[in-house]
């Protein structure tokens, strides 16, 4: 018998429809790690609601957890749809799923109030540095130098959506390769428990139109110049368990539901609380040419956004009619108010 | 003899010098005289110093559409001033600042004039400061007031309405008007052309309100509960008064919110919000007028196709582009019928009066949550921003529709759940909420080609039968949105058709035909889709006059679209220049065509609706 969860699901639960991705999709692999980790959180799917725009990536919803709610909406949108239906029932976990075109060109200023806001979201963007439905141009997450199958060059530098997560009030951010399922698994669980927007820039190879030689999105490249921060591990807050804990080289963050992140350092000497400190390592990683990976940013003193709005606890989806209907009398006072 | 309360005054100053107060004031106290009155804003796109225009009419028969000419002109704006002398009509009043001669070049044959030393006044009795410029605009209120006989006790409770805890403005602003009222007084200046006279009970119980306002209050009482927002005129007033009203009206025991409003970084972000939280099933909202009713397109058509509800309340204003923002018009019909690419259709709901904004503005969530689907609620400016009297908003109480909804004992009970299944006949499929806990509930809500299941498909088959469906739900509709409301007597061949802020002119337009001897029937449409009623109304016609504000005719196509057969008999008057519609100008397109008609010459038809019908 397959082995079940807390909320006595098995991995089965966790899956959805047959990917329509090409084989060997870096995409799919981040599905199979979001089912992963959802499951190894014991969140049940029916309280998450799936949300994405247009493009490859956003397909991929349909290709797991298919008892959770799910929006495929228009191109670019998917920020300001998550607002609205995170604002419209605050009960429920969305799991926002774009593209670098979705999310870094046409929806880039959406994207960028979502994070002001600091929505509650998780939110995974599969960056492969082209637009693949349109058969291979450049992104806005192209880096400079890199050459489309063809020979284009890419002469512009790229939108690092982690260093923007970072300035402009993302609480969780966090860079990711799709075939590093050990690591990307507990960033997703990490970023499930955060409350608060979490982006998951997710390096996800192209493979039909990325995946050449010259590009600095092939699977090849990406691996030869990935740059983990530290290794990752995801403790849920029901779970007791002590990790191996290294003093000096260890770092252990709570997140508010009480599930723990343990940090556990390589090369580097990084605190991903320290947000200049984020900052300015990823400007060296792309002088460097490398792409760093990991808990970037960490910052769980920020409200939420429904924090800000002072919303009831009901869902506002589900306020009756009495919850919501001022009585009659009281529009008599209007009008009183309004004969003068 | 002087006429007795009719009466129509044109306040011409400079935008940002406090006219907006005086006016407010002026316009209160003959309403609470007792006077049907109505005013009309004439306002730039700017915040100081561009020319702006405050007309109101007083009239004693109760017609409250803008008045066609100008009986008087206060003349406070030196940079207009060369032009507001010939916008008062001959043997109208000129009403200027006296403190320096008036130029030669201003004076014309035909008109009254008389000065009052505003500027020479306020600088000698009020203290020197920044509010000293403002209160010049109060002498024209004092002038006014002694001119056509408001009295100061009217004046003095409407200063108390309106500034009720703020004794010292009260004193400052009445010091003004006194000064304006006592000047005219002193030099024994009078006019002849008509008089304010008091109607005892008149305007009792009544209120003063926008019609942006009174949407808001239909929202709330709608059980509006997310409205996501980006400021445009002439919109923006909606979602402040909901900003205004919410804190008040809507907090739970704990005092947390039951609503959320969010300003928005631009309509784009503001429809998609919208989408998300109608797609959880908050009852969600919108108000914008054309530049971002162009911007949510997109989106619009992800609600009409995925099938999630939605309120917009447009606010039209002039254009295209960004065209007179400050100005009315009714030019966004098309772009809200159809909106979005692809095949759609849209309910639309349109206020006409300050009731009608109240109840339209709660009923649209009803529709909105039936039919799944966007609701247009179509306002403008002139209804939208400026003052109208009116009855109170009366609430309708009865529950709310929240439509086809399942929860967990609806799945469990039937079983099986096709998100997109027409399982009624009437178009109009079931739909669950996120949030429902049961192995049935889920759906995949998406804007690309579906199957009734919600699954994703490019299947010729079931793309067209959503297609089908969705027609089929948008004539369900046309049973349920509001009935036109009809005015009929036998044997009468000619019938006016308008909407919106257009009632008021087409009402007095029409009592000028029949004193002229064209008796018109008339339907006020406010609705689309098109009711059965309107269809009956069309046919049993021999002409229609389509009133509208906007230059091709936009209701027009619409309605020769759905009758083909009755096409030729809709005249389309047309008012377009970004003012209030006034019924002299529609009297004279409706003369103008029945003359035409009379005397046997060839009227604007559009062949290519004749080659139509010949076709049918």
């Amino acid at each position: 018998m397959a082995k079940a969860n807390r909320v006595d699901l098995t991995e089965k639960d966790y899956k959805g429809a047959e990917s329509t991705m090409c084989r060997g999709c870096g995409h799919d692999a981040i599905s199979a790690s979001i089912m992963r980790a959802f499951f190894a959180s014991s969140v049940d799917p029916r309280k998450v609601i799936k949300l994405s725009g247009i493009g490859c990536s956003s397909k991929t919803p349909n290709y797991f957890m298919n008892q959770a709610f799910g929006i495929n909406a228009v191109h670019g949108r998917m920020a300001s749809v998550a607002t609205g239906a995170n604002v419209g029932n605050h009960s429920m976990i969305p799991l926002g799923i774009s593209g670098d075109g979705d999310t870094s060109a046409i929806g880039l200023g959406n994207f960028c109030h979502m994070m002001r806001r600091n929505v509650n979201i998780t939110y995974v963007i599969e960056n492969n540095g082209v637009y693949g439905l349109t058969k291979g141009q450049f992104s806005a997450t192209a880096d400079e130098g890199t050459v489309m199958k063809g020979g284009k060059i890419n002469d512009m530098p790229a939108i690092d959506l982690c260093e923007l997560g970072i300035t402009l009030g993302a609480t969780y951010v966090a860079r990711s390769f799709s075939g590093d399922r050990k690591q990307l698994a507990p960033l997703i669980q990490g970023a499930v428990a955060h409350k608060g927007t979490a982006i998951l820039d997710v390096l996800s190879p192209c493979v039909t139109f990325n995946d050449h030689s010259g590009s600095t999105k092939s699977l090849k490249y990406i691996r030869e110049h990935l740059d983990p921060l530290h290794d990752i591990d995801f403790i849920p807050p029901y779970e007791n368990i002590e990790v191996d804990y290294q003093e000096g080289t260890d770092q252990e963050v709570t997140l508010h539901d009480g599930s723990r992140i343990t940090l556990h350092k390589l090369g580097h000497n990084y605190d991903p609380t320290n947000r200049m400190q984020a900052v300015t390592a990823l400007h060296a990683a792309v002088a460097e040419h490398k792409f760093l990976t990991g808990l970037v940013y960490l910052n769980e003193e920020r409200a939420e956004f429904i924090e800000d709005l002072n919303l009831c606890d009901t869902p506002l989806a589900f306020l009756d009619q009495e919850a919501v209907q001022p009585l009659p009398d009281t529009l008599d006072r209007i009008n009183a108010e309004l004969m003068k | 003899m002087p006429v007795v309360n009719d009466l129509s005054i044109s306040v011409a100053t400079a935008n940002g010098s406090g006219s907006a107060s005086s006016n407010n004031i002026l316009f209160k106290s003959i309403f609470k005289m007792g006077i049907p009155c109505s005013s009309k804003n004439m306002f730039p796109s700017n915040i100081q110093g561009l020319p702006t225009w405050y007309q109101i009419r007083a009239n004693g028969d109760g017609y409250l559409g803008r008045k066609d000419v100008i009986d008087v002109m206060v003349m406070f704006n030196d940079d207009t001033s060369d032009k507001d002398i010939y916008r008062v009509r001959d043997g109208g009043l000129i009403l200027y600042d006296d403190t320096k001669p008036l130029p030669d070049e201003l004076k014309r044959d035909g008109v009254q004039y008389l000065g009052v030393p505003a500027n020479a006044l306020v600088q000698k009795h009020v203290e020197a400061g920044p509010l000293r410029a403002k209160q010049r605009n109060m002498l024209y209120v004092g002038a006014l007031a002694y001119l056509f006989g408001i009295d100061m006790e009217t004046i003095r409770e409407v200063l108390s309405d309106t500034f009720g805890n703020k004794p010292a403005v009260i004193e400052s602003n009445l010091l003004c008007i006194e000064l304006g009222y006592n000047h005219m007084k002193d030099n024994g200046l009078s006019q002849s052309l008509s008089m304010l006279e008091k109607i005892p009970g008149g305007n009792e119980g009544k209120i003063v309100t926008e019609g942006n306002t009174a949407c808001a209050l239909g929202a709330i009482y709608g059980g509006v509960t997310f409205c996501a927002w980006y400021p445009i005129t002439p919109s923006s007033s909606l979602a402040e008064a909901l900003e205004r009203y919410m804190p008040r009206l809507r907090k739970d025991q704990d005092g947390k919110n039951t609503y959320a409003i969010i300003q928005a970084e631009d309509e784009i972000a503001a429809t998609n919000m919208v989408a998300g939280a109608g797609w959880m099933g908050a009852r969600a909202m919108t108000s914008t007028s054309g530049p971002g009713l162009s911007l949510m397109n997109e989106t619009i058509g992800l609600q009409y196709f995925a099938e999630i509800p939605g309120v917009y309340f447009i606010i039209q204003r002039g254009g295209p582009s960004t065209g007179l923002p400050t100005r009315t018009q009714q030019a966004d019909i098309q772009l809200m019928h159809v909106a979005s690419h692809g095949d759609t259709r849209h309910i639309i709901l349109i206020p006409h009066d300050m009731k009608s904004c109240f109840d339209l503005g709660r009923k649209s969530f009803d529709l909105a949550d039936r039919f799944q689907t966007p609701v247009f609620v179509m306002m403008d400016l002139d209804l939208g921003m400026n003052l109208w009297g009116s009855d109170p908003l009366e609430l309708v109480q009865e529950p709310f529709d929240r439509g086809k909804v399942l929860d967990a004992d609806g799945l469990e009970k039937q079983g099986s759940f096709a998100r997109y299944r027409d399982v009624d006949g009437d178009g109009v499929p079931q739909r669950t909420l996120p949030g429902t806990e049961h192995p049935l509930a889920a759906y995949f809500a998406r804007g690309s080609g579906h199957d009734d299941q919600a699954r994703y498909s490019e299947d010729e088959k079931d793309y067209k039968e959503v297609l089908d469906r969705l027609r089929r739900k948008h004539d369900t509709a046309r049973a349920y949105v509001p009935k036109p409301l009809v005015e009929v007597q036998a044997d009468v061949n000619a019938g006016v058709i308008c909407f919106g802020s257009s009632y008021e002119a087409v009402r007095e337009a029409r009592d000028r035909l029949r004193a002229a001897g064209t008796e018109t029937n008339h339907l006020l449409l406010r609705a689309l889709p098109l009711a059965a009623e309107v269809r009956e109304f069309v046919a049993s016609h021999e002409v229609i006059y389509l009133m509208e504000q906007n230059r091709d005719g936009q209701m027009a196509a619409i309605f020769k679209e759905e009758y083909p057969e009755f096409a030729t008999k809709i005249v389309s008057i047309l008012i377009y220049d970004g003012l209030p519609a006034t019924a002299g100008e529609i009297v004279r397109q409706v003369e103008e065509h029945r003359e035409a008609a009379t005397n046997g010459v060839e009227t604007k038809v559009d062949e290519s609706w004749q080659k139509q019908i010949a076709s049918i």
